[in-house]
């Protein structure tokens, strides 16, 4: 939720890729693709964006899951 | 432009627009729309969207302020959902693409969504399941929500499309604007059809899946004659239908205009002709029509056009209302007759497995003396305002009618301790619909004051059939022998010992029947108000002579086509244009 949050604070695409088993991706600025993508704790994602402000994004959305979303 | 055909029930032709009512079941049923009202769809959904939208913001931020942040995040992920571009895109996209309405297309795509996060093998998100469907509810009120109220505001004349119209829902419907009903199911004597010819609208029911065929807005016309539904006509149907609705209503004025004079043979011999009604209001149509009196007030809808039991005031109140009225003319009033329908059975604690044979009507007013006494202690009230008479429903042994003498005994007693004034020697009877009363008609007669045949509810009775259950209705009929038998001799009964029998089912304003039921020596026949003229134009246009003529050889048939036939011929003889 709250990384759809900050993605949507962009105006660039942001799209976030999930690896192991069954990789796929979603939309990061879509709170139901996002959890579809079910990404739970320790999985590998990539995230990509494209825009305006693309780096911004993708700078602030890796400091939030690298901060573990404050929730440690 | 479709053209659909099921069971008419009420006659007349209607040309409205449509107003489609769906159950709030959680299952939408598919429901095209034209391409070029996609559009229209997309804004509802977007206009739905918002609402929820506002609703659920400050439903957060109260509960944010009340209890606290953690417990308002909750609904974050609500917001999330409604707010997600993706989730509205395709949304649309299912709108657009296989045009449907915006209430199935938000189903099919939330659905779509829970099963997608219940194959995930986490808890936390599976569980977002139940928020997803929560989200799709909102939504679905919204969207349908509409239209509910649209139904009690209505301020321009609409048909009613619906799979099946509860008593409830008929209760409360704006009378004065709807102007035909059309239905998925039901048969002749369903509770649409009876409604519709109380009101005097056409309605067309069993047409099978007309809820699908039709959207919201759409022009229909209803013919009730011909059983006749025609969606979006094209302008060559639409001025058929005009002239043959232009002919109903020259007819009917026509038929109105005999209604002062009186409902006698032309050989002398005079019968009462009275209305059935549901409501203090159809008093006046019941008048214009040609009605002396009131031979049936069905007192159900007291119940089931509100949330509560009705209190002993507001009772009073509409009977007072009648009584005004009628300015004089008399007041049957059957006590409640409530149970074995779907609206009390919903609330029902434990549903019963066989409610028309279980605690209803009578049983249940027996069962329940407080809630029977406030209907009997507004009825003696009342019975100084006017003309009232008292009548037990489904009576079915001697201890039930004495029973239920007692409890009036009781009211009377307690009224005169608090010095309210009564009648005491109001008039007390019964209905005559289940066989056992019937077939002991005269032991019955001796301890009554009238008897009232309930046709419909005997007929189902007798031949162990559904009315509502469009598979067996055929099998309904009031023409087959043994009801025949039945109704002969619970009026000889009568007759033997003095009392006035009536008929108030369906059966005394089938214009098919009059002349039998003449013939049978029946004096009182109570119909829907729509329906007595055509009864009084067949009574004054024949002898009792003829008429018990006619009953002879009918009583000698022996299957209802037979007698069926034969009322056919016999009527159109006298009233060439009757059928």
């Amino acid at each position: 939720m709250q990384f759809v949050d900050v993605a949507n604070q962009f105006s660039s695409r942001v799209t976030v890729y999930k690896g192991g088993d069954e990789p796929a991706e979603a939309d990061g600025k879509s709170v139901m693709q996002m959890i579809i993508l079910a990404a739970t704790e320790g999985t590998p994602l990539k995230i990509e964006a494209e825009g305006d402000d693309a780096q911004q994004a993708v700078d602030k959305l890796a400091e939030l899951v690298e901060d573990k979303f404050g929730e440690e | 432009m479709e053209i659909k055909k099921g069971i008419g029930v009420s006659p007349g032709v209607v040309i409205s627009t449509a107003v489609v009512l769906d159950a709030e079941d959680l299952l939408i049923p598919r429901r095209s729309v034209p391409p070029e009202q996609a559009p229209a769809e997309i804004e509802r959904l977007t206009a739905a969207i918002t609402q929820a939208n506002e609703d659920l913001a400050r439903l957060r931020d109260r509960v944010t302020a009340e209890v606290g942040k953690e417990i308002g995040a909750i609904f974050d992920f609500h917001l999330g959902v409604l707010r997600d571009q993706s989730v509205i895109k395709q949304i649309r996209h299912e709108i657009t693409t296989n045009s449907v309405t915006a209430e199935y297309a938000t189903s099919v795509v939330m659905r779509k969504y829970a099963n997608t996060l219940l194959q995930l093998n986490d808890k936390y998100l599976s569980d977002r399941v139940k928020d997803v469907y929560d989200i799709e509810k909102r939504l679905l009120r919204l969207l349908i929500g509409q239209k509910h109220e649209d139904l009690l505001h209505l301020s321009r004349d609409v048909v009613v499309i619906a799979h099946d119209l509860l008593p409830s829902q008929t209760a409360a419907l704006n009378r004065q604007h709807v102007k035909g009903f059309a239905t998925d199911v039901g048969g002749r004597t369903s509770h649409t059809a009876i409604v519709a010819r109380a009101m005097g609208i056409p309605a067309v029911v069993g047409l099978g899946n007309i809820t699908s065929e039709v959207s919201g807005g759409d022009t229909v016309i209803i013919d009730g004659a011909r059983g006749v539904v025609i969606v979006n006509p094209d302008r060559e149907q639409l001025e058929e239908h005009q002239e043959a609705g232009r002919k109903f209503d020259l007819m009917e004025t026509e038929l109105r205009q005999d209604a002062p004079l009186p409902a006698q043979t032309r050989d002398g011999h005079q019968v009462s002709l009275l209305a059935n009604i549901e409501f203090p209001e159809d008093i006046d149509d019941s008048l214009l029509f040609g009605g002396e009196g009131i031979g049936l007030y069905r007192t159900e809808f007291l119940y089931l056009a509100s949330e509560h039991e009705p209190s002993e005031e507001e009772h009073y109140s509409a009977y007072a209302d009648a009584l005004r009225r009628l300015e004089g003319r008399p007041l049957v009033i059957r006590t409640l007759d409530l149970g074995a329908d779907k609206y009390t059975q919903a609330k029902a604690q434990n549903p019963e497995r066989n409610p028309f044979l279980g605690d209803r009507s009578i049983r249940m007013c027996l069962h329940d003396i407080p809630m029977f006494k406030r209907q009997l202690r507004a009825i003696m009230r009342a019975s100084t305002l006017g003309d009232v008479r008292v009548m037990f429903p489904m009576i079915c042994t001697l201890l039930e009618l004495r029973q239920a003498k007692m409890v009036l005994n009781d009211v009377m007693e307690e009224l005169e301790d608090e010095g309210i004034n009564f009648r005491r020697d109001i008039p007390v009877g019964m209905m005559v619909e289940v066989p056992s009363a019937a077939l002991m008609a005269g032991q019955f007669a001796k301890e009554v004051n009238f008897f009232s045949i309930g046709t419909n509810d005997l007929i189902q009775y007798t031949l162990a059939v559904d009315r509502t259950n469009e598979k067996v209705a055929g099998l309904f009929c009031p023409a087959h022998p043994s009801v025949l038998a039945l109704v002969r001799d619970v009026i000889r009964a009568g007759r033997r010992n003095g009392i006035s029998v009536s008929i108030c089912g369906e059966m005394a304003g089938d214009p098919l029947y009059t002349l039998l039921l003449l013939g049978l020596e029946l004096n009182i026949f109570s119909m829907n108000a729509p329906d007595l003229p055509e009864v009084k134009k067949i009574i004054r246009s024949t002898t009792m002579e003829h008429a018990r003529l006619v009953a002879r050889r009918v009583m000698s048939f022996e299957s209802e086509r037979q007698v069926m036939h034969f009322l056919r011929e016999e009527t159109r003889k006298i009233i060439p244009e009757v059928f």
